[in-house]
């Protein structure tokens, strides 16, 4: 039996990400762990250190924009030369639109957004995050073979594991549509600290009045090297750009430290930062909801309280 | 243009959530159509309005769920078909959906890009691997040219703007379109469009839910006095160690 963990790598580094999607196959114990990269990356060998014995390494100018349907056919044609009846993965955007491909290919059973190792005293349970992180549903999983894919930060990056992998070079086999999705354009937001994968985040909302007072967010997000984010009126009205835009029908996100300035906290808001570590919470209404999900709360004017909070940081050599 | 437009019956958004045993306790719940279904109805809505052709509508779900696939109608759809079966899983649904589609040349298959109650986001995908299809999620933008979609996707650190032939299954989100609120006149109209009732394919499901919990609720929020900005730094630091 053997894990087959699908690696994603930007900017020719293996993203944290995908470092816990190895942390968990590892920790599975359900056999040998292989990798497989079709991003350009280096220093592969050091996989090892993850538990990874061989790392599977496609290179192929076809995949730089990560077609879907086309990473699907190579996580398929990867597992079944590494004998894997378990895929790992962790969640992006790539990897959720190619796990439910992924699961019919392998006639495998697939479960989303899996928050913790699977229990397998009785079957094989996994625990999922449900009803926009208001519950979680353990789920067990039938049939031999599996597709887990796994939520940002689930479990903790252990690199103790192993020593080294071995590279080998892999072609896969791709299905005659697999590049029928042609890519006419990407545009690449600027800044270098994308929200998707911040691990600090600063958010603001209606409470700030408008976009001319973005101004003491963005330096507080220098502060702390986070990334900024927004509630979604603030997208509506454009003061922010839509990507920024947090909740339910905006970006998920789960940093450790989510900061919360002038946002009421509504249902749809929390459903997208929920799974935070951490939540600070500054409002000017003590009866703002958001209080009672955060962990830290202000209650003042963010006009004052924010270029304090930054001042305190630069005082604190944060 | 011939459009299929997959909706869930979800739990409204604000809702409480509550079980008995491995089910939603449905006792005081209202139910609503996907939030992010609702978007792929909005933006069927316009492209049949703008080229013509037929909207059809589907829910995998019991009898219960005929309001919600009725406001669908309301909305625009020309008719609808509900699958007459509690949607077990995912691979369930979409076994479903593609049995359905699959000799009925639909231009385009559209759905939410996940359901707001399960948040599995799989069926768009499956729905295509099944159908050879292409599936574009999230699917943010949609233009139709010809016989060519032309999309938009989040991907991370920016958007993806990608083409392919029809037909494809795109999950949808906003903001590909504003949602519909049905008019009086939708309503009445809605009451007189077909609603056929077909049964399921099959029976089998590969997953099955055996526990629901409630994540713990975080602690009291500890409260900092907003001149004693230190403090909170100072916590942040050694007590929540996330600095
Ligand atoms: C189906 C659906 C989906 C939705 N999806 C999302 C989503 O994905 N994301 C999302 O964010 N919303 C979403 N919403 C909207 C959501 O319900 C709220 O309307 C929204 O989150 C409110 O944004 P806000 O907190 O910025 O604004 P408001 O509700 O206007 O709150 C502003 C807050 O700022 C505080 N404030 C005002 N002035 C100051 C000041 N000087 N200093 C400090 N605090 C101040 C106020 O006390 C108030 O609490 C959705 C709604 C629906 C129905």
């Amino acid at each position: 039996m053997s894990v087959l963990v699908y690696i994603e790598a930007d900017n020719n580094a293996v993203k944290k990400s995908s470092l816990e999607a190895l942390t968990y196959a590892a920790k599975m114990n359900a056999g040998d762990v292989t990798a497989l990269v079709t991003d350009k990356a280096e220093n592969l060998e050091e996989l090892g250190k993850y538990g990874v014995k061989t790392v599977l390494q496609v290179s192929d100018d076809k995949l730089s924009t990560r077609p879907v349907s086309a990473i699907a056919s190579a996580i398929a044609s990867a597992a079944s030369k590494a004998g894997a009846n378990v895929v790992v993965m962790s969640r992006s955007s790539t990897v959720d639109a190619a796990a439910p491909r992924v699961g019919v290919k392998m006639k495998a059973t697939v479960a989303s957004n899996v928050v913790a190792l699977p229990q397998t005293d009785n079957g094989f349970v996994v625990r999922r995050g449900v009803f926009t992180g208001k519950a979680f549903a353990d789920t067990k999983l039938e049939g031999e073979n599996k597709v887990l894919t796994i939520a940002k930060n689930a479990l903790a990056i252990d690199d103790s594991v192993g020593g080294s992998a071995t590279v080998e070079a892999f072609s896969p086999e791709y299905g005659a549509k697999d590049f029928a999705v042609k890519v006419t354009d990407v545009k690449k937001q600027e800044g270098d600290i994308l929200l998707p994968e911040a691990d600090l985040v600063v958010s603001a909302g209606r409470g700030l009045k408008g976009p001319e007072n973005w101004g003491m967010i963005e330096n507080l997000a220098n502060e702390l090297h986070a990334a900024t984010a927004c509630s979604k009126p603030v997208s509506d009205m454009d003061w922010r750009p839509h990507h920024e835009h947090v909740g339910q029908t905006g970006i998920k996100v789960a940093p450790s430290l989510y900061i919360a300035v002038g946002i009421s906290g509504a249902i749809q808001h929390l459903a997208g930062v929920n799974s935070s570590k951490t939540i600070v919470v500054i409002n000017k209404d003590s009866e703002a909801p958001f209080f009672k999900s955060a962990d830290y709360g202000v209650v003042g004017d963010a006009f004052d309280v924010v270029p304090k909070l930054t001042e305190a940081l630069k005082k604190a050599g944060i | 243009m011939n459009i299929l437009v997959c909706i869930c019956h979800v739990p409204d958004t604000t809702t409480k959530i509550k079980f008995t045993g491995t089910e939603l306790d449905k006792n005081g719940v209202q139910f609503i159509i996907g939030p992010y279904d609702d978007y792929a109805l909005a933006r069927a809505v316009e492209l049949k309005d703008a080229s013509g052709g037929k909207l059809t509508v589907l829910n995998v779900g019991e009898a219960d769920t005929e309001p919600t696939i009725r406001k669908a109608l309301a909305i625009g759809a020309d008719d609808a078909v509900r699958i007459n079966a509690h949607p077990k899983d995912a691979y369930f649904v979409a076994e479903q959906i593609a049995a359905y589609a699959k000799d009925k040349n639909f231009d385009m298959i559209l759905m939410g890009r996940e359901a707001s109650d399960y948040n599995g986001g799989q069926v768009h995908g499956m729905v295509a691997e099944m159908l050879d299809m292409p599936c574009i999620v999230p699917c943010m933008t949609l233009e139709v040219e010809g016989n060519i979609a032309k999309m938009g996707r989040e991907i991370e650190g920016g958007k993806e703007y990608v083409e392919c032939e029809m037909p494809f299954v795109a999950g949808c989100q906003e903001p590909i379109a504003e949602w519909k609120i049905p008019n009086m006149r939708g309503i009445m109209m809605a009451r007189k469009k077909p609603l056929e009732v077909i049964e399921p394919t099959t029976e089998s499901a590969p997953t099955e839910i055996v526990n629901f919990e409630l994540p713990p609720s975080r602690g009291n929020v500890k409260m900092i006095d907003a001149d004693n900005m230190d403090e909170l730094v100072r916590l942040l630091k050694e007590e929540a160690k996330v600095l």
